[in-house]
């Protein structure tokens, strides 16, 4: 181990793992304390697989936004618009 | 905010392609939603109807202090609460479980297993279809609260405030939320497409 991933380990040494994935939302949502965000950043530098799961967690988000849910089946259509004329008769 | 603007007045004015429009951006997610309330798509069709001709007939009182789809889902989940037979469904936020299963640490706290790779495969290799498909396995496999915030947050794009106006439900209490179903989407994901392409 060369002694910059030494130190690295040792600094990352203070929020283990299992913490720093129960924090990633409120980091992501800018809900920590100064102290608290200094302290994920300050593991995040020094653990790769954090870093990776917080880019995970980033992707989810942004495949989660380009989804879309199925397309409105043509009955349905039918039906809303006939909806909204009835509303239209309605006064 | 300018767009809404100029669709309600659209609506107002009785201009049925503007309804069209919205009904085509929304309806799908509105029945998506209420099934969290409801005990089937049926009803959860119905509500929605109702909504559509709820927001139709409210739209003169409508005051514009919150955007048009924040005021349109609120209707949405009064309405499905009001019909729902939710306790049926509904898991409560205290049962949720850690956002990484715990056998994936060791003693210390670090990871023993940690996160397969698949970002690369989400965005350059695994077809659309596929990749929708496990979004939308990910996202029913949630319990209905999540399921609920993650909707409304990460797939239609509200902000916190509008999640919370719409469910009725304070900022600390979303945010537990929407960790627990972010989790657990990150989780199906990688447990669909992780590992194989390396």
């Amino acid at each position: 181990m060369s002694l910059l991933s030494g130190l690295l380990r040792f600094r990352s040494r203070d929020l283990p793992c299992q913490e720093v994935v129960e924090m990633v939302t409120d980091y992501l949502e800018g809900a920590l304390s100064p102290a608290d965000r200094r302290r994920l950043e300050r593991h995040l530098a020094g653990c790769e697989h954090c870093t990776e799961y917080l880019a995970q967690m980033r992707e989810t988000i942004q495949l989660a936004g380009r989804l879309t849910l199925q397309d409105l089946t043509p009955e349905m259509r039918t039906d809303l618009m006939d909806l909204y004329r009835q509303w239209r008769t309605e006064g | 905010m300018d767009a809404d603007a100029s669709l309600v007045r659209r609506l107002r004015g009785g201009d049925e392609q503007a309804f069209a429009d919205l009904v085509e951006r929304y309806h799908t997610s509105m029945v998506r939603l209420a099934l969290s309330f409801v005990p089937s798509q049926a009803v959860a069709e119905e509500v929605v109807q109702d909504t559509w001709l709820a927001v139709l007939r409210g739209l003169g009182r409508f005051e514009e202090r919150s955007s048009l789809r924040t005021w349109m889902f609120t209707i949405l989940v009064n309405r499905a609460r009001t019909t729902g037979v939710r306790e049926a469904r509904s898991v409560p936020v205290a049962d949720a479980g850690p956002a990484v299963d715990a056998s994936r640490f060791g003693p210390s706290g670090a990871w023993a297993v940690p996160p397969e790779h698949w970002i690369e495969e989400a965005e350059n290799r695994v077809d659309a279809a596929k990749l929708s498909e496990l979004l939308r396995v990910g996202l029913d496999g949630l319990p209905a609260r999540q399921r609920e915030v993650v909707l409304l947050r990460d797939v239609e794009g509200l902000s916190s405030t509008e999640v919370c106006e719409v469910l009725a439900i304070s900022e600390a209490n979303q945010r537990v939320l929407l960790h627990r179903g972010r989790s657990k989407l990150r989780q199906a994901l990688e447990s669909g497409l992780g590992g194989g392409a390396r």
